[in-house]
């Protein structure tokens, strides 16, 4: 018989794969102890977690929620286990919560805010779920203006006048942009929608308040603070920073000396200074640059200045998106005649921001963080600002680490959740199926 | 000389070469900075010429076929397609754009949208031809370059020369009046060239004005009216291709065909 020729009499049957190869003991081998180094480390982290452990789970479990003052609730964790005990006085949270998500919004119209918040999940669905009907998009257009008015109350004909200039800008840029291509049509847009807003918005509001008067009562921007500030400004300014960054880069990559230079001078400028020079500008030196007479509500001055801070960052997270294209993404658009705001649409900046999906919501959730530095020009903010309201409460005094671990957890809800959004988005998108 | 095997021989009695001008291009030269890349270009297409432009590499001959649809831009000369003349004004760059028709090397499909909404993206936003018909024509180009099935696949899922199939389909779905190829075969696996080179001879059958920029020496011969070659950024011989094959004239000429055919 020949060495090289042979034939299976019997088929072998699957036997099972040795103990130490699989399961947990499989992992644990691989994983936590595959070397001298590796186990050392493992068991100075297992040391490390007890101890952190031992020295919180006290502190955490002999928390109080039913306690009117840092005193009582010393006394209470004292009487329990002892008087050299240690414990969180969650009470703080439980008498002062309403300040610390709402700040001075009058008790009584509390509803408007919970109608807003509704209407944000509802608004934002439509954008975030491709898999809703494509109609409910018009209603998140619409939210905006709704959730001004509900928020900052007075005449409801304020926001129908801002949504009548929108619709004066729509009309034309649909019935121009055939003709005179989009950059002049929006243009033109834009100016007849300026003008209506500055002469002819004010006196139509006025006739209509007359005949039909409407309105809620008047919530001034001194009575926001807490999570309800740091979300209209965080949410506004998100909304509002990414169309601005994706023009900003395009200007960036522009053949046209002036839009480019302005947007790299924007882009390089706000880039340049910290956010918190630009919240000083917001709050002091705006004033000066605007006609005598106008007055500017502090909170719309943050929305703008955090908008372009944050749109700044974005722009240069999608310039890195859109020199990842390849050149013949551009060819391929030019050869089949689509002309640039098609190609940019169609072609280019569905590509570009997928690319930049994890780093624009890096930006978004540095820019949600970043809102509590309002602190600095007089807003109260959820972390300083309501912090400080809250302990300079004799009864409150003294409590530190309370009021920042909530803060801190509802942060890390919101952050979190953009987080795992935008991680289902690139799951979504992704299309190369190798 | 190596000649090549087709499943069918080349059907030339719709291949008619009318009086018509399709492309006409004088003394046009293109610099890159001081590179002077195209030297007084002359050439005259006439409709229904099937044209393969042969060369060394950096010869300009993928330059000279992407100033006709001012992928690249020109610097002097004139350049004048299906009646209209290329210069910087926008209105008439889309134009020719849209009755040119373009296949690239790398086949620049659009990898987010699926191989229906490539071929229909442009016949969509550019024609303004409605949904319904637009993907009426797109499977009828599929059916035609034969992967009707795939329609509903994303670029990636596809092989190399599948990919130029489609590319070669979005083209035609413009219902182009020229078409041209800029080397449409050089990324592709020699097993997948045949089905590319298939497709471009059922289109040269039916009778299309096409510019190649090929190596493919055997497509040339067997569906080319005329060949040209050119060398440092001139045109520097042009004839039918039996004679261009058998007696070339120039020593360039003779040069570059004794390397390619390489015996």
């Amino acid at each position: 018989m020949s060495e090289t020729s042979f034939v299976r009499t019997e088929m072998l049957a699957p036997k099972p794969a040795p103990v130490s190869q699989v399961g947990a003991i499989k992992w644990m081998r691989e994983n936590l102890f595959s070397g001298p180094l590796n186990t050392a480390l493992t068991i100075l982290g297992v040391l490390a977690t007890v101890w952190l452990v031992q020295a919180a789970a006290p502190w955490l479990l002999h928390g109080v929620w039913n306690a009117n003052s840092l005193s009582e609730c010393r006394a209470i964790i004292a009487a329990a286990h002892g008087p050299e005990a240690t414990g969180a006085c969650w009470a703080v949270i439980r008498v002062r919560w309403n300040q610390f998500l709402f700040g001075f919004y009058p008790v009584d119209q509390y509803w408007r805010l919970f109608v807003t918040f509704a209407g944000l999940f509802l608004a934002l669905a439509p954008v975030l779920f491709d898999a809703l009907p494509r109609k409910l998009l018009w209603g998140a257009l619409l939210y905006p203006l709704v959730a001004f008015w509900l928020l900052w109350g007075g005449p409801i004909w304020g926001p129908v006048a801002v949504l009548a200039g929108f619709v004066i800008l729509g009309l034309l840029f649909t019935a121009l942009a055939p003709k005179l291509g989009v950059p002049v049509s929006a243009g033109v847009g834009l100016v007849a929608a300026a003008l209506f807003w500055l002469y002819a918005a004010a006196p139509i509001e006025a006739a209509l308040q007359s005949a039909l008067p409407f309105a809620l009562s008047e919530v001034d921007s001194d009575q926001f603070g807490g999570f309800l500030l740091a979300l209209v400004i965080g949410v506004s300014a998100i909304v509002l920073s990414l169309p601005l960054g994706i023009l900003l880069a395009l200007g960036r990559q522009s053949d046209m000396l002036i839009v480019k230079s302005l947007s790299v001078g924007v882009i390089e400028f706000v880039r340049g200074v910290p956010l918190i020079t630009l919240l000083f500008t917001a709050s002091l030196l705006l004033q000066y640059f605007l006609p005598p007479g106008t007055s500017f509500d502090l909170i719309l001055r943050v929305v703008i200045l955090v908008t372009l801070f944050a749109a700044a960052y974005i722009a240069e997270v999608i310039r890195g998106g859109l020199a990842a294209l390849p050149r013949g993404q551009y060819e391929a658009a030019d050869a089949l005649g689509l002309d640039y705001w098609q190609a940019q649409r169609l072609i280019i900046m569905p590509q570009a921001l997928k690319i930049s999906i994890p780093g624009i919501v890096s930006s978004f959730i540095g820019l949600f963080k970043d809102t509590t530095l309002v602190a600095f020009v007089g807003l109260f903010d959820p972390l300083k600002g309501i912090s400080n309201v809250v302990r300079s409460d004799m009864a409150w005094k003294g409590t530190y680490w309370e009021p920042y671990i909530f803060v801190a957890v509802i942060f890390f809800l919101f952050n979190f959740s953009m987080s795992r959004y935008s991680m289902y988005l690139e799951r979504k998108l992704k299309r190369d199926h190798r | 000389m190596s000649e090549p095997s087709y499943d069918h021989a080349v059907d030339r009695s719709h291949m008619q070469v009318s009086d018509e001008i399709a492309i006409q291009i004088s003394q046009m030269n293109k610099w890159y900075g001081q590179f002077h890349v195209l030297r007084d270009i002359n050439l005259t297409v006439h409709r229904g010429e099937r044209i393969v432009i042969a060369g060394p590499s950096g010869s300009g001959k993928s330059t000279m076929i992407r100033c006709i649809n001012r992928l690249e831009e020109h610097q002097s000369g004139k350049i004048i397609v299906d009646g209209i003349e290329l210069t910087s004004d926008l209105k008439n760059i889309d134009k020719v754009r849209s009755e040119v028709g373009m296949v690239f090397q790398h086949f620049n499909l659009f990898p987010h949208l699926t191989i229906l909404e490539n071929l229909t993206l442009a016949p969509i936003w550019v024609r303004k031809v409605p949904r319904r018909e637009a993907e009426e024509t797109a499977m009828y180009y599929l059916e035609k370059v034969k992967i009707p099935e795939q329609a509903q696949k994303y670029p990636g899922q596809l092989s190399g020369g599948q990919q130029q199939r489609v590319a070669i389909a979005r083209s035609l779905c413009m219902k182009p009046k020229i078409m041209l190829f800029d080397e449409p075969t050089s990324a592709l696996d020699p097993e997948m060239i045949k089905e590319v080179l298939d497709t471009m001879i059922q289109l040269a059958e039916e009778g299309m004005t096409m510019l190649c920029v090929t190596h493919e020496m055997g497509f040339a011969q067997a569906v080319a009216n005329r060949v040209i070659f050119m060398a440092d950024g001139q045109i520097v011989e042009q004839n039918n291709p039996h004679d261009f094959f058998h007696n070339p004239q120039s020593e360039r000429t003779k040069q570059f065909l004794s390397q390619i055919l390489g015996h």
